[in-house]
């Protein structure tokens, strides 16, 4: 991010009722990014969106887009561009009225509004559909015209509410890389929200993760998953094993932590002497096997639970002897009929000491 | 597809009730109607003779008689009664749009736990008789009426306002009891709007008052061209109105058509009369369904 923030929202709190819907927020993202607000539902990101968008004014704070502040400006005068959730098509109007809607507006010349219009619905493949109406397009359709539309007046900031809420799961994978694609071709910055965590990290290069109208981590999508700086992060980001413990001491260079469930663990980290501590641990990063490790760190005996098939995967629910669960996951690299641990069977779990992470509550 | 075309018994019996209620109590009455302005006025009971007779019961004698057409055509009585009542009831509808539009408008718009009470006051009106509140309107009209007493007490006028018997408490009437009509299929298609729509439009940049012409406005064309005609339709062939607020300028075809059947007791040019209105309506109706059709096909 050279130069001065694109977008800044400072201090921005906004309340219905007694509820902060956005609390204190603040963040800066840079031009041409691909950011994302993500977060379970009702945590604020839509609102967020809307505050960008102008539709609601924040109670305090203000937001600023290329060093404007854009405080008393209304919608149809900022240089931001909206894809709602349900796409909101005019139905009395075609497609190519729909994606020229906003440049009439400017009062724009029709022949330069037609090639405008018609370029970009070739960018978003929708070129044989401009004299359709809303209602004779399928889902997907609709969605590539609700982009078009938000895009042909180039926006400084182009904001996009669940854009692939309404899509099947194939399409919407599809789509996902669609979206990447048009962003860094257009390089308008997109701030995108989204509720769904696996589409946030294949888009976006940076991902603002909310709770309760509240920021609680920015950062690019793998430091989010791998040094979640909160258990809420941890835990919302990916599947992850919470283990919570006392850290004893650091002895070289680990944090030794005395756990309940799960013995005396490991981890690379830092924890003042007698904390209390939580430890995140993912599913992928730990080991299974018949026979025990040869390290004895970090190594423990279960017996396997459950077994979850899911085709590139398999999740086991391993129960340690404290009668704790410990989810693991394995991919299936070798074409079996049957899973390689079988539901009761003792194995021996183990994990390297920096494939934890000590989270603070 | 054999559902379609052989539906279950269930099905066709809610058709068959709809549909006989219309045969016995709409086509078949239409039909007499229609054969009694076809025949010829006499003194008798019933007092007019039928257009078809079956002498000795039996050789069906045809005696169509088209003079009270020819009549209508002749008199610019009917002609005058028929274009007035077309042009006051297009007056009161234009009338009731321009009131009814915003009210739907707020209607819509307002939070949701208003919308029902506020839905409410507008079918209000309708607890009490349609006839007693029209009449109700001269207590407050007439020359020693209310609204004249008030005025006249808090010193405005120092004569008494002709209000009644004329062509203004005719449209205040007519505006007055068909307003509900306007307004609740204007709010059924303003209330089912994404307000996203509007959001939409501001966003790419329309001004709010733009916003209402180009997104809201062309919208709500089904609702408007619905309740025009459930205004426009009922108030042509008006009868109350005219009889008790009207006066000798406010001569409406439905007035007309009460005088030929009670007054002049001449039921064939009564009959003529009802069915011309009939046919003078169905034009505009049919017009404005097919509008009404293609604006819904489009949303």
């Amino acid at each position: 991010m050279a130069g001065p923030p694109h977008l800044s929202v400072e201090r921005v709190t906004k309340s219905f009722g007694t509820v902060a819907a956005v609390d204190d927020v603040s963040l800066a993202v840079g031009s041409g990014e691909f950011f994302a607000l993500l977060g379970p539902s009702g945590c604020g990101k839509t609102t967020l969106l809307r505050l960008l968008a102008g539709f609601e004014a924040p109670d305090t704070g203000r937001i600023l887009i290329d060093g404007i502040d854009m405080t008393g400006v209304p919608p149809y005068a900022r240089p931001v561009n909206m894809m709602f959730q349900s796409y909101a098509l005019f139905p009395h109007m075609s497609v190519a009225q729909n994606v020229g809607f906003g440049l009439r507006q400017e009062g724009l010349a029709k022949t330069a509004i037609g090639q405008r219009v018609a370029a970009m619905l070739d960018l978003v493949q929708m070129g044989d559909f401009a004299a359709r109406k809303p209602s004779e397009l399928s889902g997907g359709q609709k969605q590539r015209v609700a982009l078009a539309r938000a895009l042909v007046k180039e926006p400084k900031l182009l904001l996009l509410d669940e854009p692939l809420a309404a899509l099947d799961r194939k399409l919407r994978e599809q789509t996902q890389f669609e979206l990447v694609r048009i962003q860094e071709q257009v390089g308008v910055t997109f701030i995108v929200v989204t509720h769904d965590q696996a589409e946030a990290m294949t888009m976006a290069s940076r991902i603002a993760v909310m709770d309760a109208g509240r920021l609680r981590q920015i950062g690019s999508p793998s430091e989010v998953y791998e040094a979640p700086n909160s258990r809420f992060v941890a835990d919302f980001i990916g599947a992850v094993n919470l283990l919570s413990g006392s850290s004893r001491e650091i002895a070289a260079g680990q944090l030794v932590i005395d756990t309940p469930t799960a013995g005396t663990l490991r981890v690379v980290g830092a924890a003042v002497p007698g904390a209390t501590v939580t430890i995140a641990l993912r599913p992928e990063k730990i080991s299974l096997a018949r026979e025990p490790a040869p390290s004895t760190e970090n190594r423990h005996e279960g017996v396997v639970r459950e077994i979850a098939y899911l085709g590139s995967l398999s999740l086991y629910r391993v129960e340690l002897p404290s009668g704790a669960i410990l989810r693991v996951s394995l991919p299936n690299t070798a074409r079996l009929a049957e899973p390689p641990f079988a539901r009761g069977e003792r194995v021996s779990l183990s994990w390297a000491a920096d494939a934890a992470i000590v989270v603070p509550e | 597809m054999r559902a379609i075309v052989n539906p279950r018994p269930g099905a066709r019996l809610a058709i068959a009730v709809p549909f006989a209620w219309l045969l016995v109590l709409f086509l078949a009455p239409f039909v007499i109607v229609a054969g009694i302005s076809l025949g010829e006025s006499s003194i008798g009971i019933p007092p007019y003779t039928p257009p078809l007779v079956f002498s000795d019961g039996l050789v069906p004698t045809l005696n169509v008689n088209l003079g009270n057409y020819a009549l209508l055509l002749g008199d610019s009585l009917y002609i005058r009664a028929y274009l007035d009542a077309v042009e006051f009831a297009a007056i009161a509808t234009a009338i009731c749009l321009a009131l009814g539009y915003p009210m739907a408008y707020a209607i819509a718009r307002a939070p949701r736990t208003w919308r029902n009470p506020l839905l409410m006051l507008v079918i209000l009106p309708f607890w009490t008789s349609f006839l007693i509140r029209v009449y109700a309107w001269v207590g407050i009209l007439k020359t020693n009426g209310l609204l004249n007493n008030l005025l006249l007490a808090s010193g405005l006028i120092d004569q008494p306002l002709p209000l009644l018997n004329n062509l203004f408490s005719v449209e205040l009437a007519l505006v007055y009891s068909y307003l509900p009509f306007m307004i609740l299929p204007l709010y059924a298609t303003l209330e089912r709007m994404d307000p996203a729509l509007l959001e939409a439009a501001a966003d790419l940049g329309c001004r709010p008052f733009r916003a209402f012409l180009t997104v809201t406005l062309p919208l709500s064309l089904p609702g408007i061209a619905a309740g025009c005609l459930l205004v426009f339709i009922p108030a042509v062939g008006e009868f109350v109105i005219p009889d008790l607020l009207g006066g000798p300028d406010t001569l409406m075809i439905g007035k007309v058509l009460w005088d030929e059947f009670f007054t002049n007791r001449d039921w064939p040019v009564a009959s003529a009369v009802a069915i011309a209105m009939l046919v003078l309506l169905v034009a505009p109706i049919a017009l404005a369904q097919r509008a009404i059709g293609r604006g819904v096909g489009a949303a």
